[in-house]
């Protein structure tokens, strides 16, 4: 065999095996059933109803089976991690003792941590009935992030802007089935550590199904996991829950006294009870909107960021502000 | 809300359809540009409370009966009949329609003080429900409070003591009934309406009366002038029925109530059976291979066992009361609501994609015989107006038909099959040579009336119920059927579907048009 030879054989075995190659690259996809069905030119497509963001389908969350196995995923993932990452301390678990489910858990919001952090802290009667109300264009974007904040967070997509009828039908569904709902009024994370005006949607569902709204104070998740970071800090957070308000008012009245108790809950986590009590009796609890003014005074007015700590390892973010 | 039912002109952009195949399915690509498939309506809604639509149906009866507690009184004589096992298709779970009309009939009885009431299976000349059975359509309750004190009762047509004669009608035909309904203050029969054959006189002058009575009815002549049998007013069948059902109605006082189904027909794990090929997502697709890949590895009995044990989800979508025919029309009004699919024109060659199941082989096997009753009995006779192919065209089936009977529920079936087939296929020649044979034979009567058989002249009707099809249509081509039982019936055999097209072409010419029937889910075509 002459060498040359053996070398075209070679080429024309390579380019054989290349070509073999763009042919299997090119190739169309599998012959329906293995590969997707041809539509008949016939039939007109039917509007593409789309299946993620708010009509993310959530009901196979719920069923007994996923419960289950979230319930275990919470008590042996997610539990751990929390009191590992945030080491949370749980105060007013004894307001929560006469209240009869399902309620709505009203809390501010400032990071990623807080939904978790709270249905961590939750008592167990709560814990495992309760659905998180996540904003449908951030939570429910792919079919893996959907699936994954339906089974871990029991979150239901809501739309954060203008709600829908559909989301509000189906939130106050569940609160009829029996679910307790955690609801961030302020419909998204604080973007400069300063609480947001309050939304409407908690107090029209407690009053629309007369449930009590639970307000709840979290303390510190800001600094571990602010928006835009891009790394988790360890430290120390707080979970305070306050008394339940009952939906005795109307929704728009509604409104303003859960922010005012979430304030309330505030000052009481940052001072003490007696004090905030006081406060709240001469309308003196510190607004958690932060002051009125241009961005570096009230960015300022949050103390020293986590990336400070070096320099000031003692530095605690003044929020609210004391009095 | 649910799509009606429509015909899709296939082109090459058409997927391949899928088409059963006995105790399975294939997926085969039709012909481009000549063919169509009529697909089924999907499931209308169901009633949300059924248990209150039948009492207010009971409370309102249609025509001129009165509300049914005026006609129960202390000291009657009530007798309940309900049709059989061949009805609905697949079994529907539980509760079945009857459980839920005889227990509100049972509730205003009760109130009412009636303590003679009998239970009776309408079971014509179709072989006795097991224990099981019955109690699957009747519930636990129902069954426990009848059968161990001797008052649920399965009709017996060879009965000499528990029939009675009640006369002619005026074309001579022979009106002998059950005797306890004939002796009842009121018979009540419940009715589940799967198909618009079923219902109306129909029910009590098959199911309650003798072979003496039946044979008026099912025979060559009228099966083959019945155009179709799921068109009453154009089914000889029917008009032979009213005509009895007329004068056994000047007899005894009946109360029919009659349920329509929707044709919501497989559980989860089958949908894709229901729907549209190009809807089929990556759950259907996975469950077909699944599925034709794992009933592939089983034997012919696994299979069967595992067809058999399907329950389908069907939910009632109507319930009347009242007098029989002013009930049997708002029935059939409600079924063709659900079922009626609108289709231009008759093509070359129709086919009919077999499923496991027909009307006479709940939990037992699905012979050669009931192959030829259920796609010329029933599929064929599937139309108004017209049939899916002309005059002349071709009919092909698709299933296995293999060379198997149940020996206890099918004994005459195998003789019919062995000597009667080997020698004649026309109906006409079988009826005159043979009928009478199989009809008063003492061994068939006997297992009958105490095994769990047809009756003797069953498999006669089978092949009378392929009649109108046979006359009608040039031939009959089976596709994948055993050859020799698929030869014994006059019917041509062929291993593919396109195999089938070809041979087809033989009879109709070249590049036929070709209508794809494509049931279950059922439908009926309204064929313009």
């Amino acid at each position: 065999m002459s060498t040359d030879g053996a070398r075209a054989r070679l080429r024309a075995g390579a380019s054989g095996l290349l070509g073999g190659r763009a042919r299997l690259a090119s190739r169309s996809p599998a012959p329906f059933p293995l590969g997707p069905p041809t539509w008949p030119a016939s039939v007109p497509r039917p509007p593409k109803r789309s299946e993620l963001g708010v009509d993310y389908e959530t009901e196979w969350a719920r069923r007994y089976p996923v419960r289950l196995a979230r319930a275990a995923y919470n008590e042996i993932v997610t539990r751990p991690l929390i009191a590992a990452i945030a080491q949370p301390s749980v105060d007013g678990l004894d307001r929560l003792e006469a209240v009869r489910a399902p309620v709505i858990f009203a809390a501010n919001h400032s990071s990623h941590l807080d939904a978790p952090l709270v249905l961590s802290v939750l008592p167990e009667r709560f814990r495992n009935k309760t659905v998180t109300l996540g904003a449908a264009d951030y939570f429910f974007t792919s079919q893996l992030r959907a699936a994954y904040f339906a089974f871990a967070t029991n979150a239901v997509p809501i739309e954060r802007v203008k709600v829908s009828r559909r989301s509000a039908q189906q939130a106050a569904l569940l609160l009829e089935e029996g679910w307790s709902l955690l609801i961030f009024p302020e419909g998204g994370r604080s973007s400069d550590g300063w609480a947001r005006e309050h939304r409407g949607g908690a107090a029209w569902l407690a009053a629309r199904g007369e449930r009590p709204v639970v307000p709840v104070y979290i303390k510190g998740t800001g600094r571990l996991l602010p928006r835009g970071a891009r790394r988790l800090y360890l430290g120390k957070t707080s979970v305070t829950f306050g008394a339940p308000i009952q939906p005795d008012l109307p929704a728009r009245h509604l409104v303003a006294r859960i922010e005012s108790a979430i304030a309330a809950l505030a000052d009481e986590a940052t001072t003490d009870w007696w004090s905030a009590r006081q406060r709240a009796a001469r309308a003196e609890t510190p607004d958690l909107r932060g002051p009125n003014g241009s961005e570096w005074r009230r960015a300022w007015a949050l103390g020293p960021s986590p990336k400070d700590r070096a320099r000031h390892p003692a530095g605690e973010r003044r929020w609210p502000p004391r009095a | 809300m649910p799509r009606p039912g429509f015909v899709l002109d296939v082109d090459r952009s058409t997927p391949p359809a899928l088409i059963w195949h006995g105790e399975g399915f294939r997926l085969e690509r039709l012909p481009a540009e000549r063919s169509r498939v009529v697909y089924a309506p999907e499931p209308l809604s169901p009633l949300p409370d059924p248990d209150e639509a039948i009492r207010a149906a009971l409370l309102a009866p249609l025509g001129d009966r009165p509300p049914l507690p005026e006609l129960l009184r202390a000291g009657m004589r009530l007798t309940i009949a309900f049709d059989d096992l061949s009805l609905p298709l697949p079994p529907m779970r539980r509760p079945d329609n009857r459980q839920r009309v005889i227990e509100t009939v049972l509730d205003m009885a009760a109130e009412a003080g009636v303590d003679d009431v009998v239970l009776i299976a309408a079971l014509g000349l179709h072989r006795r429900m097991t224990e099981t059975e019955l109690r699957h359509a009747l519930g636990d309750r129902v069954y426990d409070a009848f059968a161990p004190y001797g008052n649920l009762l399965q009709h017996d047509a060879e009965d000499p003591k528990g029939l009675v004669a009640l006369g002619k009608t005026d074309l001579g035909e022979d009106v002998e009934v059950n005797r306890r309904v004939a002796e009842s203050d009121l018979l009540v029969y419940v009715n589940i309406n799967l198909v618009a054959m079923d219902g109306g006189h129909k029910s009590t002058t098959t199911g309650l009366m003798s072979y003496k009575s039946v044979r008026h009815h099912h025979n060559v002549r009228t099966l083959q002038h019945s155009r179709s049998l799921m068109d009453r007013p154009r089914s000889e069948l029917h008009s032979s029925t009213w005509r009895i059902g007329r004068l056994l109605a000047k007899h005894v006082n009946v109360f029919q109530i009659e349920t329509t189904l929707n044709n919501d027909t497989f559980p989860s794990q089958f949908s894709f059976l229901q729907k549209r090929e190009w809807e089929w997502g990556v759950r259907d697709r996975a469950s077909f291979l699944g599925a034709s890949r794992g009933l592939d590895l089983l034997s012919p009995r696994a299979r069967r066992s595992i067809f058999q044990s399907i329950l389908a989800p069907h939910q009632m979508t109507s319930v009347q009361a009242g007098e029989v025919e002013a009930v049997h029309e708002s029935t059939l009004a409600n079924l063709h609501r659900q079922q009626v699919v609108d289709v231009e024109g008759q093509s070359d060659v129709v086919i009919f994609g077999l499923p496991h199941i027909g009307p006479y082989n709940v939990n037992s096997i699905m012979n050669p015989l009931l192959v030829s009753c259920l796609g010329l009995g029933y599929f064929f006779n599937m139309y108004i107006g017209k049939p899916l192919v002309r005059p002349g065209g071709v009919v092909i089936l698709s299933h296995p038909t293999p060379w198997a009977f149940h020996p206890v529920h099918h004994p005459s079936y195998i003789d019919f099959f062995e000597e009667v087939l080997a020698t004649t296929t026309d109906p006409a020649e079988i009826e005159k040579t043979y009928e009478e044979r199989f009809a008063t034979d003492d061994w068939y009567r006997h297992l009958y009336r105490t095994s769990y058989a047809f009756h003797g002249v069953h498999p006669l009707y089978m092949w009378y119920w392929g009649a109108h099809a046979l006359e009608y249509a040039s031939s009959t081509v089976v596709v994948g059927g055993n050859r020799r039982a698929v030869r014994r019936m006059g019917f041509r055999p062929a291993s593919t579907l396109s195999d089938a097209l070809e041979m087809a072409e033989d009879q109709v010419g070249r590049d036929p048009t070709i209508t794809y029937f494509r049931c279950p889910p059922l439908m009926l075509a309204h064929v313009h």
